[in-house]
């Protein structure tokens, strides 16, 4: 089976994040990268699949020179190659050139499953599967919390809002990952070692036949007017328990009118 | 003025409150016309919808609508788009509506707008983003505009309109029908509020320690009419559902209130409540970092101070 894992390189959480002032655009300078973390559980679930059924783990991230760090993560966890989708070109997509582009690599590496996380935690736009697989014409197997592959047929618990579905299809197909999904695993010193040989290509936008009025800033089908920093949160009140702690906050209550 | 379609959000045949609150901006922006897609549609569905201010209701009510995930709800909206060229399509920032409004958008060759919080003028939205860090204003500029917006953004008004209906056929295609349903699982729901749409939530964590002691969350929801949520520690431990869980993997909640008890306050869990309007955290370590964004913090055991506001608010009754 020849699975492709789509994998960012975010802005680590932990850090302040923000747009830039020149472009409006995500300031990828200001804070570390890191590997979107559910795209660690979407290489975990390729890698498992891999395991069980045999064929090939292909790492695919769209994104400036320094996405190369997360590529070498996701190889490093044991993807067996990868494709760095990277052109200036590409600065500034919005949700739907992002999908086209990434659409269009995929095409060219061919596949027959396609994973993601269901979410990045930066955009949080949580659309990128259900547009690839709009646009691949595949089936939609989106929020996964757990994915059987039995020949050509797939499986999927997709979670909902009132427990899941069980949804069926036929590969190829678009999956996207939820948490609960498994517990990815930590590279191991031999896979860090490994990683570095790992085949890594790179793709611009001709090379995947992408048409440069479809992506990048000036095309995009939306943009960002103004941005400011939210106002921060007043302080608020912090008391110890000493026996009333239940009744203290019961008048903080009654003082707000919820009660 | 023109039309506005909004994707109605419905479970067993009742129209969801977010549908409501989407029909009320709609108002302020131009004419609201509501989109049934799927089976289940009914009288009162009508009146609901129209009650709150929705001129005209296109009905796909196809039972084929919901054999399949997401993709037949986008066709049934890339119809309308193309038959009605509305001023915009509203729709629910749920895990479903992004996906519906995501596949809708690259249909219609149209922008989309991810999780608003609220649209004026013009259809410029504003996104709260960053764990709700920075305030951005943005638009759609090419097609028509698609705006996701989270549950909790509007007040719903009602506003009675005519309700016109008009029924919808669509021919699904294959692709829309590639990946079906075969068995829906319903894990549990009570009588609480919806998790999305509740005013007041009360959420527990590790620190309850156990699935029997939600019990004590779920007494303090019920005394405050309030729905329970739970951290992702207690959804993995399977003390109680995962749909459920607040956080940035789990629901993103928006309520006027929101207490915590045992949560520490990941970043992850964070992403999911910070936009309450008021926090209210118990925790007995005063370091967790969940009282940095508190209203009101208690340091303190939660098997104590939860039941002690519990009895403090029947008293109050
Ligand atoms: C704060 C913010 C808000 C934004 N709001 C909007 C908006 O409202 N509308 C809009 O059209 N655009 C928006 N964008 C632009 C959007 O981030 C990009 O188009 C982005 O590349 C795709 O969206 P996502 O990360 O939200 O995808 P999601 O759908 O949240 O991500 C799901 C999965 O897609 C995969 N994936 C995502 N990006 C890549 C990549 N570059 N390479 C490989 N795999 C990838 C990963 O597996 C990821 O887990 C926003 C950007 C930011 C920073
Ligand atoms: C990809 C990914 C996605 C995630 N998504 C989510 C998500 O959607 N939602 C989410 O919540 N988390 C999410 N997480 C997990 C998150 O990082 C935290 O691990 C989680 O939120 C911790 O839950 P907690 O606060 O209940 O537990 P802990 O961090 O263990 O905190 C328990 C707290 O309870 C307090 N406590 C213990 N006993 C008592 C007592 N008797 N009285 C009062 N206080 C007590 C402790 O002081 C402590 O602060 C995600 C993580 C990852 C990697």
């Amino acid at each position: 089976m020849n699975i492709v894992v789509c994998v960012k390189q975010v802005p680590d959480t932990a850090t302040e994040r923000k747009l830039r002032s020149d472009d409006k655009t995500l300031d990828r300078d200001a804070a570390d990268g890191v590997v979107n973390e559910l795209d660690e559980y979407a290489v975990e679930e390729a890698l498992r699949l891999k395991e069980a059924h045999g064929g090939e783990v292909t790492v695919l991230s769209m994104g400036p020179a320094k996405a190369t760090e997360t590529i070498r993560k996701a190889l490093a966890m044991g993807a067996d190659k990868a494709v760095h989708l990277h052109d200036d070109a590409l600065h500034g997509s919005d949700a739907l050139g992002t999908s086209y582009a990434i659409s269009q690599a995929l095409k060219k590496i061919g596949f027959d499953l396609v994973i993601l996380g269901s979410e990045s935690t930066d955009a949080r736009t949580g659309m990128l599967a259900a547009m690839l697989a709009e646009r691949l014409g595949a089936p939609q197997l989106t929020l996964a919390s757990k994915v059987e592959v039995e020949g050509t047929s797939i499986r999927v618990e997709r979670i909902t809002d009132y427990g899941y579905d069980k949804v069926e299809a036929s590969l190829p197909a678009v999956v996207s990952v939820v948490e609960k999904i498994n517990e990815p695993r930590y590279p191991s010193f031999k896979g860090i070692m490994a990683a570095k040989k790992k085949p890594v290509e790179t793709l611009g936008v001709a090379d995947a036949e992408i048409a440069a009025d479809q992506v990048g800033l000036a095309s995009s089908w939306s943009e960002v007017v103004d941005f400011a920093a939210a106002p921060p949160r007043a302080a608020g009140t912090v008391i110890k328990d000493e026996g009333d702690g239940g009744a203290k906050a019961a008048e903080f209550l009654a003082s707000k009118k919820f009660i | 003025m023109s039309e506005i379609l909004v994707l109605v959000e419905h479970v067993d045949g009742d129209v969801k409150k977010v549908t409501l609150e989407l029909l009320t901006l709609a108002r302020s922006l131009g004419t609201p016309a509501a989109v049934w897609a799927g089976p289940g549609y009914s009288d009162a569905a009508k009146a609901r919808l129209a009650e709150y201010g929705a001129e005209k209701i296109y009905v796909a009510a196809a039972d084929e609508i919901g054999d399949y995930v997401v993709a037949p709800k986008a066709e049934v909206l890339a119809h309308l788009v193309a038959e009605r060229s509305p001023a915009a399509v509203f729709v629910a920032a749920t895990g479903e509506g992004k996906e519906i409004a995501g596949r809708l958008a690259v249909k219609t060759d149209s922008g989309v707008i991810s999780d608003a919080v609220g649209v004026g003028e013009g259809f410029v939205a504003e996104q709260s983003i960053f764990g709700g860090g920075v305030n951005v204003h943005s638009r759609v500029n090419k097609g028509t505009p698609i705006i996701t917006v989270r549950p909790n953004s509007t007040a719903p008004v009602a506003a009675a309109a005519a309700g016109a209906e008009e029924k919808v056929e669509v021919a699904l295609s294959d692709a829309a029908r590639a990946a079906r349903i075969v068995e829906r699982v319903v894990q549990e729901k009570g009588a609480r509020p919806e998790l999305t749409e509740a005013a007041i939530v009360v959420s527990g964590g590790r620190g309850v320690g156990s699935g029997e002691n939600f019990a004590i969350i779920e007494k303090l929801a019920d005394a405050l009419g309030a729905a329970v949520g739970a951290s992702r520690a207690a959804t993995d431990a399977g003390w109680y559902p995962h749909q459920f869980q607040v956080g940035q993997t789990g629901k993103t909640v928006s309520p006027q209130l929101y207490i915590a008890a045992g949560i520490s306050g990941a970043i992850q869990h964070r992403a999911g409540m910070q936009t309450s309007k008021t926090i209210v955290v118990i925790n007995k370590d005063a370091e967790a970092p969940l009282f940095e964004i508190a209203d009101f913090g208690v340091v303190g055991d939660l098997f104590q101070v939860v039941p002690q506001l519990t009895e403090e608010i029947e008293k109050r009754k």
